[in-house]
């Protein structure tokens, strides 16, 4: 039986390895057909912000994976609305992620859940698997 | 589900702890180890917290404790274990969720 | 019960490494069986053979390599975050054509499965890092 993974991303992309290295591991889990959720909390939101460019800084921008990850079958990406506003963005500063539905005709639909602290608690208690990076 | 949380940022240069406490559901332990067991200490805003937080258990690590020199600073109500009690925390309950 | 550990940290930089160690014996002593220890991140350097660290100091490379002989751990490394910091068994050194090898007895080198393999395996996975 699937368990229900899910990946904690609570570090800002760049500034340290851990949103890249912790996006290799979802990518490479895709593969295992687990239940599988991306949380995005606290400067985790960061990471998927849209219009980012790596061009002055020497990094490889990886930003463009976050979009195929509808193709691995990951949809379910629940960000904290909460963390959002602290910060003072919205989704629309967001990349807009989405998923093609097999069972309705391969309509398109959002990955991005925008859920508040309460309902993030809830869906992190109904998991199996943590994955913190 | 039962989540056994762990801390191991102090909260006075981290977010990890207040967040963890705005999502640690009813029935859930938090454990502070390494630099989170200053969030432990009497005296601070995150032992209020942990005071005025309801339904949540509180533990911290003794030899985290020990090693910083806090352990006789430890406020009202929080338990102290040992590597043992460490790993019985995470037998007991479902998952752990690391805040790191 | 199966646990399996996860260590984002490098050795002596940050004390993940030490609360894992610390955290496994004491699983072990309990009865807990430990289906693999997996090193990312930074965490891949607690498997370098070459580390020197002072006498006076614990060597955190060895205590796993013990720890691994006497209970035959699973103690594996992800390749990719390896490659990127320069850890290499013998073969991925030939393979790349490296000059040296710096893994230490007991460790292996893997894929990022294993980790996933490890959460589907295992009762509890619990991370140590940053």
């Amino acid at each position: 039986m699937a368990k229900k993974f899910m990946y904690m991303n609570t570090k800002a992309p760049y500034g340290s390895i851990y949103a890249l290295e912790s996006l290799e591991v979802v990518l490479i889990g895709a593969a295992f057909e687990q239940d599988v959720s991306l949380a995005f909390i606290d400067d985790g939101v960061y990471q998927l912000t849209k219009g980012q460019s790596t061009d002055g800084i020497g990094m490889k921008n990886f930003s463009p994976t976050y979009s195929a990850l509808g193709d691995y079958d990951v949809n379910k990406i629940y960000v904290e609305k909460e963390s959002l506003e602290e910060r003072g963005l919205s989704l629309d500063d967001l990349q807009h992620l989405t998923w093609e539905d097999e069972d309705e005709d391969w309509a398109e639909k959002d990955s991005i859940r925008l859920v508040s602290r309460a309902e993030l608690a809830d869906v992190i208690d109904d998991q199996d698997v943590v994955l913190s990076f | 589900m039962t989540t056994l949380h762990t801390v191991n940022k102090s909260p006075f240069n981290s977010s990890a702890f207040d967040d963890c406490l705005g999502l640690a559901k009813s029935g859930s332990t938090v454990l502070l180890y390494e630099d989170g067991v200053y969030a432990a200490t009497s005296g601070t805003k995150p032992a209020d917290a942990i005071a005025n937080t309801d339904g949540v258990t509180f533990a911290v690590l003794g030899p985290d404790l020990k090693a910083r020199g806090v352990e006789g600073k430890i406020a009202d109500g929080i338990k102290v274990v040992d590597y043992d009690g460490f790993v019985d925390l995470v037998a007991e309950h479902d998952k752990v969720h690391a805040w790191l | 019960m199966k646990f399996s550990i996860q260590i984002n940290e490098g050795p002596y930089q940050h004390q993940a490494a030490d609360s894992a160690y610390q955290f496994a014996k004491a699983s072990l002593a309990k009865g807990h069986e430990i289906f693999r220890v997996f090193f990312y991140h930074d965490g891949v350097n607690n498997a370098t053979r070459l580390a020197v660290p002072p006498q006076d100091d614990r060597n955190i490379t060895q205590q796993w390599t013990e720890l691994q002989k006497e209970h035959n751990l699973d103690l594996v490394v992800c390749i990719a975050a390896a490659q990127r910091r320069g850890l290499m068994d013998e073969d991925e050194a030939k393979r790349q054509g490296k000059d040296a090898n710096n893994i230490a007895e007991g460790f292996r080198i893997s894929g990022l499965g294993q980790l996933i393999e490890a959460g589907i395996e295992s009762d509890r996975l619990v991370t140590f890092g940053a």
